[in-house]
């Protein structure tokens, strides 16, 4: 088992009360002057909605910044397709929403395993985001007399869910791009697209810069700066298959936690219960139907099995099937939420009803998704204003009308909310390493609630890490500009090169993709939905296989000149295994249910996720030890003040 | 100068003098119209319109008018095959909604250009030209615009060879009108349709003015029916 | 259950930038009808690496329509001959069984081809860069709801806003113009009461760009807006030539 070490965390959480401690921390942290700021450089890499957000305001306040992307343009970003929405406490719909009440849910939706001040932090600026998107002219919804509309979200009994139809990502990640785009126009932020991180450089125990590759030219270059902060999103193409875009990984992240950031909690990735089930062995990617859908979708499988078969084998239609005949599973198990309980717990129970042998869909993975009776009572023509892209977007995939026979779903890896740790001030355990969005690990506990990745994104990156990293950069105000040919820098492209040139040395017969997708299916089936003991020391084996497999016969074609889409995916597959190993072994030591990580061997007797708050109530934190070695486990303990912890409920 | 450093300023430039040109279609095919009502009200036009300071100055004008209009559309069509790059599509289609005249603007301009030349020596030539210079080269008077019409469409080539002109110029127009509008901003989402519909209606009533002339004549109408 | 078709592929190679491009053919049996143009064309990769030659290059991300990153030039179309449908979003059931797909990169003086069918898009990045935001910055905002908008306003700058800054506009123009992908950024701005505070300069500046990059003149054939796969419309030119102009003559 994992060393553990007895070291206590400090997250340098502020004292007081909790609603007092983020203006007690701005009143009181140290500034940097606007002199001085001209003379501090901040690295960010990724441009999505928190690496853009973060790169223009920094920009407007004066640093100097250096904004990466391995994109052709930073609005390429995954961020642009989360479609639902994003949440803030405004209460505008006079429906009871409060910061508290979004703190609470958020707080209970991670199923306690979040730390209590970042999360009311977020809450505290939501409304603030909501201010700032509208000022930069982002089209949310409005309602006939001008306002903003609301709609409503899974976890919560309010609407507190701003959107722009399906496409708020989008919408919201343009709105970041265009004060980007500003910054870059004006000099401010220099933009370095098409170049992806391949390690951070430490020199005296402080990051001062990173090395990237030019992906056109192939180029591996220095960069300086005085603090580097990494907004690259989260590991779920971890999974091969997955939500994520082709080119989301989590290199950068192992790379960090190479230097000695801490990983914390690998085993939280969030399943999505929504989307389009797989249907065939080329696949690259799962495609997300929004959550938005289950507002006014319903779900349901057949209630006899006979029936499930009978559509399985295509004798059937689910139209055909009377009312009485349809089990809605979600609105039986849990009358008060319904089919807009959090994602973990919608996931769970499509995945419960499939094993038990109802599953409709060739491949008996996936249930329905019914919009036939919100149809009836509002009316195609509200339906298609309200998901009408969605549903074309299934159609076209699908190659099936929704708007006549109900949508298959089936759940699918879409979000990762363990990632690299960070204190109250979004600082790794390395000095001057900053991680912001999803990368990082800190707001959203073991389970993520809808429409709450863009808020946290956009949060950490217009209200929080502007502030923060203020409180590091004051004291870095006497430290010059360094040349990139100090030894540090060196060493770090030395490692770079040599690790890219033992990649293309293999030569073996293996393409990048036919691994990362052995390691996917290991990491579903063992590391996925429902997770045990003797299933995760498999997956700890065989992706040991997959590691010597990788290293020994991995084939890439081309040289390291120019544009080599298979060494950046090797590269990428090399540290999704890594991150693969990391959350099998997170997942094996958490020997209790919570959230998104599922031990089979920790349920309730009806099935829900049994926390053992006595032992695990803390956020496992990786330390890396070099290669081969094991990490050790440091825990930052979670002492709820003021929120009693319960057993999660979403039935009455 | 933004008007023609700029795109916009450029195609505000073609879509003025459009829609100069296209008013004095309008004007010239009303009074070409007449010919066919009344020979003689159609000469009175053509006298008033002769050797005269104003339609000296409306014929330079107008002149200058189809100057710039060609030039622009040398120059922007020089433009947009450079911006094209030098690599072509090896295939490349349309989409139904594209309208063959918008793509063949330079083509239809050239056609339309050709015949212009044939019609200034029709009748430009032999009329307000021969009244400036007193060089008489046609067999009736200048200022005799119908004798020259009914000659000239007696020819039923003539008639074929203009009706195949117009309908070129028609083709432009389709497309012209619209654009014109769309380029001076003078559209919007409710109206793209109807600016569409108004446009094909205009076209359509000028060319069927000017066609109504050689169809009258090739029907024999002109000698007397 | 599952359908499969066989297809020739017609695909541009160009080792880079400068480097003289051909089209090879490509022969590819039993493509899963089911499967989209991308993932026919990582089998088509994924065959090329088992026969150790160099996989196709291009552009592509999110695969679900929305990132603006994946191109081509299909059958003489970009994104393909369907309407609304990025190339990720194109299956391989609207292609039929023996057919010869041509497959071309993007091609506009403005988008220089890097390798094989990715181009660079940058001068996209740049029109923004020029002016297409509202120059507020974090904080010191006003509530969002201090100022109501229309819906109406507020949903057609939504459609304007639905760009995805993938290219098929410049494309598809055969004045390589980039009008409508401009004209939706400044529409959208210029509905909305925040984009109206700066809209003349905005609408100046980002014209500008455009012509600094070598963009073509916009000649209203439509083939843009039949091409976008988001089908923005061509009004947005309109509004955008009305901002423009309106802009030149009050200076």
């Amino acid at each position: 088992m994992a060393k553990i070490e007895e070291t206590k965390i400090d997250a340098k959480i502020p004292a007081g009360p909790l609603a007092e401690k983020w203006n007690y921390y701005k009143s009181h942290q140290k500034l940097v002057n606007p002199a001085n700021k001209r003379r501090l450089d901040v690295i960010v890499v990724g441009t999505g909605l928190a690496g853009a957000s973060a790169a223009a305001s920094l920009a407007e306040l004066g640093f100097n910044v250096l904004n990466f992307c391995i994109q052709d343009s930073p609005r390429r970003a995954h961020s642009i397709a989360a479609q639902g929405g994003i949440n803030a406490a405004k209460n505008y719909q006079n429906d009871g929403d409060s910061v508290y009440r979004l703190f609470y849910d958020t707080i209970k939706g991670g199923d306690y395993r979040a730390r209590e001040a970042n999360v009311h932090r977020l809450a505290e600026v939501s409304g603030n985001i909501i201010d700032q998107c509208v000022a930069q002219g982002v089209p949310f919804a409005r309602e006939y007399g001008g306002l903003l509309d609301n709609r409503s979200f899974g976890g919560a009994q309010v609407s507190r869910t701003f959107y722009a139809k399906g496409q708020t990502g989008q919408q919201l990640l343009l709105g970041a791009y265009s004060a980007l785009s500003r910054q870059i126009g004006q000099g401010k932020v220099k933009l370095y697209a098409r170049y992806e991180m391949l390690d951070v450089v430490i020199i005296d125990g402080r990051a001062r810069g990173i090395i990237a590759r030019n992906l056109v030219t192939g180029k591996v270059e220095r960069f300086f700066a005085h603090a580097v902060v990494i907004g690259t999103g989260g590991y779920g193409n971890t999974f091969f298959l997955s939500t994520n875009a082709m080119g989301s990984n989590g290199s950068a992240a192992v790379q960090i936690y190479k230097k000695g950031a801490y990983f914390s909690n690998p085993a939280y990735a969030q399943i999505h219960p929504t989307c389009i089930p797989v249907h065939g062995e080329y696949q690259s990617k799962l495609t997300l139907m929004s959550e938005s859908l289950r507002n006014d979708g319903r779900i349901w499988v057949p209630k006899k099995k006979e029936d499930a078969e009978a559509i399985r084998a295509g004798k059937l239609k689910p139209t055909d099937l009377k009312e009485e005949d349809r089990d809605y599973y979600l609105e039986r198990r849990y009358p008060a939420f319904g089919n807009l309980v959090p994602r973990d717990v919608a996931s769970r129970a499509a995945k419960e009803r499939c094993d038990a042998g109802f599953g409709v869909g060739n491949t008996g993975l996936a249930v329905y998704l019914d919009f036939s009776s919100a149809i009836e009572r509002l009316g195609e023509d509200t339906i298609r204003a309200r998901y009408g892209n969605l549903f074309q977007m299934y159609e076209k995939i699908v190659d099936d009308n929704p708007y006549k026979t109900p949508m298959m779903i089936y759940p699918a890896i879409h979000y990762t909310m363990g990632g690299i740790w960070v204190d109250y001030e979004l600082q790794t355990s390395i000095k001057g390493l900053f991680c912001i969005g999803e990368a990082n690990f800190s707001d959203h506990g073991a389970n993520r609630l809808g429409a709450s990745a863009l808020m946290q994104g956009l949060a950490d990156g217009y209200f929080v890490l502007p502030y923060t990293i203020q409180n590091y950069l004051s004291d870095q105000i006497q430290v010059p500009r360094m040349s990139t040919d100090l030894p540090e820098f060196d060493e770090a492209e030395k490692a770079v090169k040599d690790k890219i040139e033992r990649i293309m040395k293999v030569q073996g017969d293996h393409s990048v993709d036919s691994i990362h997708r052995e390691l996917g299916l290991v990491m579903w089936d063992f590391v996925g939905m429902g997770r045990n003991k003797a299933g995760l020391e498999i997956a700890l084996e065989k992706i040991k296989q997959i590691r010597e497999e990788f290293w020994t016969k991995v084939y890439v074609p081309g040289t390291t000149d120019g544009v080599n889409v298979e060494l950046e995916k090797a590269l990428r597959v090399a540290d999704f295994i890594e991150i693969g190993e990391l959350m099998a072994r997170d997942a094996l030591m958490r020997e209790e249910s919570c959230g998104g990580h599922f031990r089979e061997e920790y349920q309730t007797p009806d099935g829900e996720a049994l926390r053992n708050d006595e032992e695990f109530s803390f956020a496992s934190c990786w330390k890396y030890n070099g290669e081969g070695q094991e990490p050790t486990l440091l825990k930052e303990a979670l002492d709820y003040e003021f929120i009693q912890r319960q057993q999660r409920n979403y039935k009455a | 100068m933004w008007l023609i450093d700029s795109s916009i300023g450029r195609k505000f430039i073609m879509s003025i003098t459009g829609v100069f040109l296209v008013l004095f279609l309008l004007f010239h095919s009303l009074m070409n119209f007449t010919v066919i009502i009344s020979p003689e009200a159609y000469n009175a036009i053509c006298e008033f319109l002769g050797a005269n300071w104003y339609a000296l100055v409306g014929t330079s004008v107008l002149a200058a008018g189809f100057v710039i209009h060609i030039l622009y559309a040398l120059y922007l069509t020089a433009q947009n095959m450079r911006a094209r790059g030098k690599e072509r599509y090896a295939v490349s289609k349309n989409q139904k909604s594209v309208e063959w005249a918008s793509q063949n603007m330079l083509i239809l301009g050239a056609i339309v250009l050709g015949f212009l030349v044939l019609h200034l020596y029709n009748f430009w030539y032999k009329m307000q030209f021969a009244e400036l210079t007193g060089i008489h080269t046609g067999q009736f008077h200048p200022a005799d615009g119908a004798a020259y019409v009914a000659d000239l469409f007696s020819s039923p080539v003539y008639c074929v060879i203009y009706i195949v002109w117009l309908v070129a110029l028609w083709l432009h127009l389709t497309h012209g009108v619209w654009s014109a509008l769309q380029s001076l901003g003078l559209n919007n989402k409710t109206w793209l349709p109807r600016v569409k519909v108004i446009s094909n209606i205009v076209s359509t009533i000028v060319i069927l003015l000017f066609v109504s002339i050689p169809v009258y004549y090739l029907l024999g109408c002109g000698s007397g029916c | 259950m599952e359908k499969t078709i066989n297809v020739t592929l017609k695909v541009w190679r160009q080792a880079g930038p400068k480097a003289k491009g051909a089209f090879e053919l490509y022969k590819l049996d039993n493509v899963s009808t089911d499967s989209s143009f991308l993932e026919m064309l990582d089998v088509l990769n994924e065959k090329l690496i088992k026969e150790r030659k160099e996989p196709i290059v291009f552009d592509h991300d999110c695969r679900e329509g929305i990132c603006g990153m994946c191109s081509l030039y299909i059958n003489g179309h970009p994104h393909g001959k369907d309407g609304e449908t990025t190339t990720c979003q194109l299956h391989m059931r609207r292609f039929s069984d023996g057919e010869t797909i041509v497959v071309e990169p993007w091609r506009s003086a403005a988008f220089p081809v890097i390798k094989d069918l990715m181009v660079d898009r940058s001068a996209y990045d740049k029109i923004i860069q020029a002016g297409g935001y509202v120059s507020v910055n974090t904080g010191g905002v006003p509530d969002g709801n201090a100022i109501p908008i229309s819906k109406i306003k507020a949903d057609e700058a939504m459609d304007a806003a639905s760009c995805i800054g993938c290219g098929a506009c410049a494309a598809a123009c055969k004045n390589g113009s980039a009008m409508l992908f401009l004209a939706a950024k400044v529409s959208q701005l210029a509905l909305l009461p925040q984009g109206r505070v700066e809209a003349s300069a905005r609408a100046k500046a980002m014209v500008a760009k455009m012509d600094e990059l070598g963009f073509g003149n916009c000649t209203n054939t439509g083939a843009c807006e039949a091409e976008c796969p988001k089908a923005i419309s061509i009004s947005h030119i309109a509004r955008l030539n009305r901002e423009f102009l309106c802009a030149k003559f009050q200076d």
